[in-house]
């Protein structure tokens, strides 16, 4: 029992440490990236080519002013950052990262990781609204309208390869694949790509934040530790985000002669490089035309590859 | 008492508590949010009863999906009108009477459970065969009838609902 219970702290702690790590070099990550494809060099100053950046940006958001605005319903205002940390790390609990390495293996992961993802879309909601600004508010029902909208085609996205898996866990999801499901499943794997990218409010989709019209969207009222949670949020969620793709669409940790989690490793970071990418190449949405290709183009296919998927596995 | 009958009393009484909650904040809002933490909680009470499905579904589509809708129309009410919601609405004899319904119903079904009549095919099935599977298989077999009900009941009702809000735009 008690041994048990240790390995399973051990696990947790583990995979806690490592995901926290990598969410605070994903933000290095990120601006040395950007800067490069800009022909800049991003920071260098803090450490050998700014090795040690978020260490430091960690540690100045801790000792900033906490300021929480007169308008604020001081409640919400604190609970708002805590739902959308505590959302978006809860998932890490059910990433397989090998074949005998995940913290728990329950039989609805996917479920549990789609429904815990739709709670914490209600953080960003009651960050809006609890600031008491106008900017807040527009920027939280931004983000209420589009993740509402785009969490209905990431699910359905995942319901193609879903039925050909034929569970909802993932690790099983992950051995019943012999090829990547991406062969099988290439429209699916499009939607959910660009779903995902709406989901986590990145570029193209960034309209919850939209600095040139909503100033920071729902975090702007938000500073020191209260701002990072939000940070780190998004960050998690984005390594959430990729985890799945290459859980259903890349086979996990499937691949020849290195071990699986570093095939595992491999294929996040090389989803993790293109959202990356693709916030340094395209421009942001029209909040109207961002609607617009969700419920006229991307419902239709996405309904459409479930019905297609559904007769050719009846008819072989 | 084992383990899992405390954790399930705990999670019984916090969602019992913040359901009171619910109905006794002033403020729209924080009377959502009270409602995610007490559905969440009913959730936890699911788990503890071997219903993962059910315990997911609970939290996607009434923490997440309707709470969500709800909190959405709130935040376009008015900030003071928004803090100040009235508590009676003049609708008690309808309340009481809806209660009391309620009351005979979950006492029926607990009457039945205790006597022993009620352990339905969806426990055999789910020792068998998991959760999901079974649920899926009672959905769409012995249950399609009613689910099809269920399904139309809500288009009804969304149809309904984009009929109001097309007339007060044309107007």
């Amino acid at each position: 029992m008690l041994h048990e219970i240790g390995l399973a702290l051990l696990r947790i702690i583990v995979v806690f440490g490592v995901a926290l790590l990598f969410v605070a070099y994903l933000t290095y990550l990120e601006r040395k990236i950007i800067g490069h494809m800009q022909v800049r060099m991003g920071p260098m100053r803090v450490g050998p080519h700014g090795l040690l950046q978020p260490i430091a940006d960690g540690l100045k958001l801790f000792f900033k002013e906490d300021i929480v605005p007169y308008e604020a319903y001081k409640l919400t205002f604190y609970v708002a950052p805590l739902i959308c940390l505590v959302c978006a790390l809860v998932l890490f609990a059910v990433i397989p990262v090998s074949k005998s390495f995940m913290i728990t293996r329950i039989n609805i992961g996917l479920l549990y990781v789609l429904s815990i993802a739709s709670v914490g879309v209600l953080g960003i909601i009651l960050a809006g609204w609890a600031s008491g600004s106008k900017y807040s508010l527009l920027g939280g029902l931004r983000s209420a309208a589009q993740m509402f909208s785009y969490e209905i085609f990431l699910g359905f996205s995942l319901m193609g390869p879903l039925m050909i898996a034929g569970s909802l866990d993932l690790a099983k999801i992950v051995e019943v694949q012999k090829v990547p499901m991406l062969i099988y499943q290439p429209v699916a794997f499009v939607i959910y790509i660009i779903a995902a990218l709406g989901e986590i409010n990145r570029v193209p989709f960034d309209l919850p934040e939209a600095e040139s019209e909503l100033v920071a969207g729902f975090h702007t009222e938000y500073s020191g530790m209260k701002f990072a949670y939000f940070f780190l949020a998004e960050y998690a969620n984005m390594l959430v985000v990729s985890a799945i793709a290459t859980i259903v669409f890349l086979a996990g940790w499937k691949g020849p002669f290195l071990p699986g989690w570093v095939w595992f490793l491999i294929k996040l970071f090389a989803f993790v490089y293109f959202f990356i990418w693709v916030r340094a190449t395209f421009p942001r949405y029209r909040y109207d035309q961002f609607m617009q290709i969700g419920w006229k183009i991307m419902l239709p296919i996405v309904l459409a590859n479930i019905v297609v998927t559904g007769i050719v596995m009846m008819l072989i | 008492m084992s383990w899992e009958q405390i954790i399930f009393y705990l999670f019984a009484a916090l969602a019992v508590i913040f359901a009171f909650l619910t109905v006794t904040r002033r403020n729209a809002v924080h009377a959502a949010l009270c409602l995610i933490f007490c559905f969440f909680f009913i959730a936890g009470t699911f788990v503890v009863l071997n219903a993962e499905l059910l315990a997911a579904v609970q939290v996607l589509v009434y923490a997440g999906g309707v709470v969500g809708l709800m909190l959405y129309v709130i935040m376009l009410v008015r900030g003071e009108d928004a803090s100040q919601v009235k508590q009676a609405l003049g609708q008690k004899i309808i309340a009481a009477f809806i209660s009391v319904l309620l009351v005979i119903q979950i006492g029926s079904i607990v009457y039945l459970s205790f006597a022993g009549k009620a352990t339905g095919r969806l426990a055999q099935e789910m020792a068998r065969y998991g959760n999901t599977e079974s649920i899926g298989t009672l959905l769409y077999t012995k249950y399609i009838f009613p689910f099809e009900v269920a399904s139309v009941l809500l288009l009804a009702a969304m149809v309904g609902a984009i009929v109001l809000a097309k007339n007060k735009l044309e107007r």
